[in-house]
């Protein structure tokens, strides 16, 4: 009975294809209905797939499968019925159930364990397309036990004599290789002598996973770099080409002497194939590793430019993009392709325009920036706002790159970042506010610019509206306070700081405005206490003349300042009188408006009671603009607010006071003073930079602690997070993204052009058909041309602000001898000079245990093959001791002896290498050529050198007393390429 | 390495996703909605490339290419080459075309099964094992067939539909 039932079940089950018509019948309405038809379907498949009958399960387990795969439904409570499905014997039932494990098994699918017996039964199968399934499932889900149990039948399926096979069995050496690297001790040798297969699908599988392997961590495959040259020599196919470039360009930067090698044969290719991603890849290996070889560059500038000229964005893009890999070391390229680049900047593919873009900026120096920055900055303005934004973000990492290498005009840099704060759509604002306050540490003479710009900044009152520029303004405001002494007007500045629109200010930033308030105050009661301390000296001396006076106020000057800044004290100190006769504050009887200097004296005597007026005023504006703030939730804030008000009332008191008594009562007065001396004390101690590397330096303290449980850091961070989300807008990119999105719009119509769309995909083909960047071997005598791309639409819009572009830059992007500036540069701070920052970069556990284990097996290999070559030929070698090593004697024609002492071996081996190139010479003189054949020798060479470098722990104790010492194992092997 | 093949339409709707590292489902679905606001905004006749290193992880690029209703979608790291991805590309959808007889976007809902086969020739465990369409042809011909046999020994019917045709 229940086998019948189970037969009902099939015939009236829905199939894939119901679903899916099912499905697409409710897909225009509203998505209510379709997640109510989805959640019906994932029931009925949840009966379905209990069933007994293999083909009821396995077709409920494919529906499953596809919804998984195209609405997302998690169905790991399938895994068992998954496994039940692959183990049936049925091809097309088993490939459902490999299917659905390719697409949802994971490490922590526990049901795997199941599974590996199956599995090995499918790679015994006769059945080609049967083991194929099994091998393409475990390249996506094979576990570290997955791995190590199939280890050896993977081992078995390397030399099998069915090519189908034998390629993916290849391929999933790679995940084998990654899980369980032990596994290279077993499948290593088999996996490397594909690579000299007779099979070209093979070897093209084999350097598949090679070059995959040692993007990872070349080192380790640096010995077999013959094999990969032989094939670089003699493969006509330019994937496996492709993929040996792409590793002959990390290893080349390994081994130097690997480059004399291989850039003949890339030249060539270069120059010759008309696979336009195979030139690609010549030229970027050229440009990425080979850039030492002078030939090679020029004639990758040349194919660069020819894809410059391409119509095609895609290659156009590709040119650039190497263009600026080539910029670090060989600028002259990028000058050469200037107009190309500058015209690109406006180009309406935004990859272009950011390649373009980041050229430029490579092409910027101390003696164009100014110009090149003048240009990029109104052209951002005309932008759209990301391309904006990206223009400035560039700029702000060109011109601060290396402590302001390129900047020579700090008065013009500085003044150019209050510019760029000022940009509509600025989002760097984090990055301008660290380089303003940076600046204001570093560069002294920067400061008084650096002031009026801040200065200018936070009497805008229409930037405190946008929450991007919240960071520039803290720092301006920070600016400002430290540096005071350069204001022209610091009663202008406070009433900025302290103008009611700052409440929309984040409370850090407000905290920086409260703090900086703070150092105007006491700056301007300082001059106040001087001021007076000015007048008490005329009134005695009587009428001095102001050049008396000037010298009398060096005398007074309190002995915290330097003399040079008394100078800018006392500059300010008048500033701040004519400030205030500015500002409309009550200064009547002022009647000396300009020759000031003169009427110092006098101007001062007659208004020695007036002068407290403003700074009573000042005082009243602090302290009504501060005392709201005293009640503020933000701590920093009110905790500030509360010592400002502190501060102020004391003053105040004392200075009504003295007005009181009219004259000066030399005890008051010294309250006075002692009070904003000791104020001014506190921020008398100039801020400077912190070296990256001061908290190094710093010992842990033996009797700290740290927390080995960091949950409770989930908690702060959500609470950071959500704080700052808020206080954000979103940017309008942003919206209008969400805007467009039709997702939100509900389901399209999606077939709508179902009918067209065979018919212009064919178009399409006949258009491109042969066509391809990548000519296959095959029609390579066919086509040689790269098919017309489509006619740009070019819109000329931007052209004229390009052309400008490109002649104001004309001049100023070639390369000049170095201008002789009229003033020198600024002295800029640096502390990490010379120490270098070196983060302790470590790889990957599981990688240092692959590349271990394939230096053993490259090793251990070779040895078994070469011990015997080595008794028939009955040469002698010569081993060395320790890591260092040797010479091969071997057969006469090895010319290119490995004589490196490099890097690897370091210092302590400089002195044997010197002995290790004699007897390197005395050799090569002794031999003669002998007439091998080529491809022999090197095999022949390859092996030995292996063999040499692995047998260097074991032989070395048995060999080396009878061999020469002073020769030495190179870390790298030789290439006898 | 490939890290995933995607092929969707002019909706968003995805109609074949394969990740070769694995991704819980839930954050495949986030993966295709971000992808698709990335494509749906660029412009016709640009290059084929986008850097996806925000959504994918470090180190990975993307190139497209719009057919009429659909998106292929490659998502590779740096041991890839750009325009071999690109043609692979082509190869993937000119073999559909001739699996499928001028091929719409109609015969790739309906042939799920079909279309993971010739990926899977293609692409293995994301390597580039085949890049001739008529190879992997010839190999998806080949499981079909295989495929058939494996069920006209039944006496029931492989599905309704089927039955239906």
């Amino acid at each position: 009975m229940a086998n019948s039932s189970s037969i009902m079940d099939s015939f009236f089950q829905r199939s894939l294809d119901d679903l899916i018509k099912g499905i697409r019948l409710h897909s225009p309405e509203s998505s209510t209905s379709i997640s109510s038809f989805l959640s019906k379907s994932i029931e009925e498949i949840r009966r379905e797939i209990k069933s007994t009958d293999p083909q009821t399960k396995s077709t409920a387990l494919l529906k499953l499968t596809y919804l998984h795969s195209i609405y997302g439904f998690d169905i790991s409570w399938a895994a068992f019925h998954v496994v039940e499905v692959i183990s049936y014997p049925q091809f097309n039932l088993k490939r459902i159930g490999y299917l659905a494990a390719s697409a949802t098994f994971n490490e922590s699918t526990e049901v795997l364990l199941l599974v590996t017996n199956q599995f090995r039964k499918d790679l015994s199968s006769a059945n080609d397309f049967e083991v194929s399934l099994a091998l393409q499932c475990l390249s996506v889900i094979g576990t570290s036990d997955l791995c190590r149990d199939l280890c050896n039948d993977l081992f078995t399926l390397l030399s099998s004599t069915r090519p189908y096979v034998k390629k993916k069995a290849i391929a999933v050496v790679l995940r084998v290789f990654n899980k369980y690297p032990d596994a290279v001790r077993v499948c290593f040798k088999r996996l490397v002598d594909n690579l000299e297969s007779s099979d070209p699908q093979a070897v093209s599988a084999a350097v598949g996973v090679f070059c995959e392997l040692s993007l990872r961590d070349p080192k380790a495959y640096l010995p077999l770099a013959p094999e990969f040259y032989r094939i670089l020599i003699d493969c006509k196919n330019n994937w496996v080409l492709i993929k040996v470039l792409k590793m002959f360009g990390k290893l080349a930067l390994l081994e130097p002497r690997l480059g004399k090698k291989i850039v003949g044969p890339i030249c060539e290719i270069m120059e010759k194939s008309m696979a336009k991603s195979l030139v690609f890849e010549c030229i970027r290996t050229v440009v990425s590793s080979l850039s030492d070889h002078e030939s090679a560059v020029k004639l990758a500038s040349v194919k660069i430019r020819e894809l410059l000229a391409e119509d095609d964005p895609n290659l156009k893009y590709l040119g650039l993009q190497a263009l600026s890999d080539l910029a670090t070391k060989h600028l002259w390229a990028v000058l050469e392709n200037k107009d190309v680049v500058l015209k690109s900047l406006s180009d309406v593919d935004p990859n272009i325009k950011l390649a373009s873009l980041r050229l430029l900026m490579s092409m910027v120096s101390e003696d164009n920036v100014a110009e090149i920055t003048k240009v990029l900055v109104n052209f951002a303005l005309k932008s759209d706002p990301e391309f904006c934004n990206e223009i400035l973000r560039s700029i702000l990492v060109t011109c601060s790159g290396n402590y302001y290498e390129i900047v020579f005009d700090f008065d013009w840099y500085v003044s150019l970042l209050g510019e760029m704060a000022r940009v509509p759509h600025c989002q760097s604002g984090e990055e301008i506010e660290s380089q303003l306050v940076d600046i204001g540490m570093r560069v002294k003479d920067a400061r008084p610019e650096l002031v009026k710009v801040g200065r200018d900044l936070l009497t805008d009152p229409a930037l405190l509206g946008n929450p991007f520029l919240h960071g520039i303004l803290s720092a301006a405001a920070w600016v400002s306070g430290e540096y005071v002494e350069f204001s022209k007007n610091p009663f202008e500045l406070m009433e900025a700081l302290l103008q009611p629109r700052t409440n929309l200010l984040p409370p850090s930033v407000r905290a920086v405005y409260l703090q900086s308030t703070f150092k105007v105050l006491v700056f301007c009661l300082q001059c106040y206490i001087w001021q007076r301390e000015e007048v008490d000296a005329s009134s005695l001396a009587g009428d001095l003349t102001s050049l008396g006076i000037d010298s009398k106020c060096g005398l007074q000057s309190p002995e915290s300042r330097t003399l040079s800044t008394h100078g800018a004290i006392a500059n300010s100190e008048q500033n701040l009188e004519s400030a205030i006769r500015d500002s409309n504050w009550p200064f009547e009887d002022f009647d000396n408006q300009d020759a000031l200097q003169e009427n110092h004296t006098s101007a001062l005597s007659e208004t020695e009671i007036s002068t407290q007026d403003p700074v009573v005023k000042l005082l009243n504006l602090t302290e009504t603009a501060v005392v709201p703030l005293i009640w503020s939730h933000e701590v920093e804030v009110q905790e500030r607010a509360r010592n400002i008000l502190g501060v102020v009332q004391i003053v105040k008191q004392d200075i009504l006071g003295v007005g009181a008594m009219h004259e000066t009562s030399g005890k008051k007065d010294f309250e006075v003073c002692e009070i904003t001396n000791l104020f001014d004390d506190l921020f008398e101690e100039e801020l400077g930079p912190v070296s990256v590397n001061a908290q190094a330096r710093i010992p842990v303290p033996a009797d700290l602690i740290f927390k080995d449980n960091l949950t409770d850091l989930d908690l702060i961070y959500s609470d950071l997070q959500l704080s700052s989300s808020t206080s954000f807008s979103l940017g309008t990119s942003r919206s209008r993204e969400e805007d467009n999105d039709p997702l939100s719009n509900g389901q399209g119509r999606e077939d709508l052009e179902s009918s067209t769309i065979s018919g212009s995909l064919l178009a399409q083909h006949r258009k491109r058909h042969g066509l391809y960047y990548l000519t296959s071997e095959k029609d390579e005598t066919g086509s040689n041309d790269y098919p017309p791309a489509t006619e740009s639409k070019y819109l000329d819009k931007n052209g004229d602000e390009v052309n400008d572009l490109v002649k104001l830059t004309e001049q100023s992007l070639t390369i000049k001898k170095r201008q002789n500036h009229a003033k020198p540069r600024p002295m800029v701070v640096k502390l990490d000079e010379g120490e270098n920052f070196i983060p302790a970069k470590k790889l990957e556990i599981k990688d240092e245990l692959l590349s271990g284990a394939v230096r053993d097996a490259l090793l251990e290999n070779e040895e078994v093959s070469t011990s015997s070559k080595f008794s028939e030929a009955g040469k002698p070698s010569v081993e060395r001791k320790g890591k260092e090593t040797l010479v091969i004697d071997g057969p006469p024609d090895l010319r290119e002896h490995s004589v490196t002492a490099d890097s690897e071996v370091g210092n302590s081996s400089s002195r044997r290498s010197k002995h290790k190139n004699h007897s390197k010479e005395r050799r090569q003189h002794s031999h003669g050529e002998s007439g091998e054949g080529k491809e022999e020798r090197s095999r022949k060479e390859k092996k030995k050198s292996s063999h040499h470098r692995h047998s260097r722990h074991k032989t070395q104790e048995k060999q080396g007393s009878s061999n020469n010492a002073s020769n030495q194992t190179p870390q790298i092997p030789d290439y006898l390429l | 390495m490939i890290k995933a093949v995607i092929v969707m339409n002019t909706q968003g709707r995805p109609r074949l996703t394969k990740f070769y590292d694995f991704q819980h489902p839930d954050k495949q679905q986030e993966l295709i909605r971000t992808l698709y606001s990335v494509l749906c905004n660029r412009p016709e006749n640009v290059s084929n490339f986008v850097n996806v290193d925000s959504i994918f992880g470090p180190d990975s690029q993307l190139v497209y290419k719009h057919y009429a209703t659909l998106y292929f979608v490659f998502v590779y790291d740096s041991a890839e080459n750009e325009l071999a991805m690109l043609d692979l590309i082509q190869v993937f959808v000119e073999t559909l075309d001739k699996c499928f007889k001028n091929v719409c976007e109609l015969d790739i809902v309906f042939n799920y099964g079909k279309l993971h086969t010739i990926v899977d020739e293609i692409i293995f465990g994301g390597q580039v094992l085949e890049t001739n369409s008529a190879e992997v042809i010839r190999a998806v011909e080949a499981i079909s067939k295989l495929e058939a046999s494996s069920t006209t020994n039944r006496f029931v019917p492989k599905s309704v539909s089927s039955w239906r045709r």
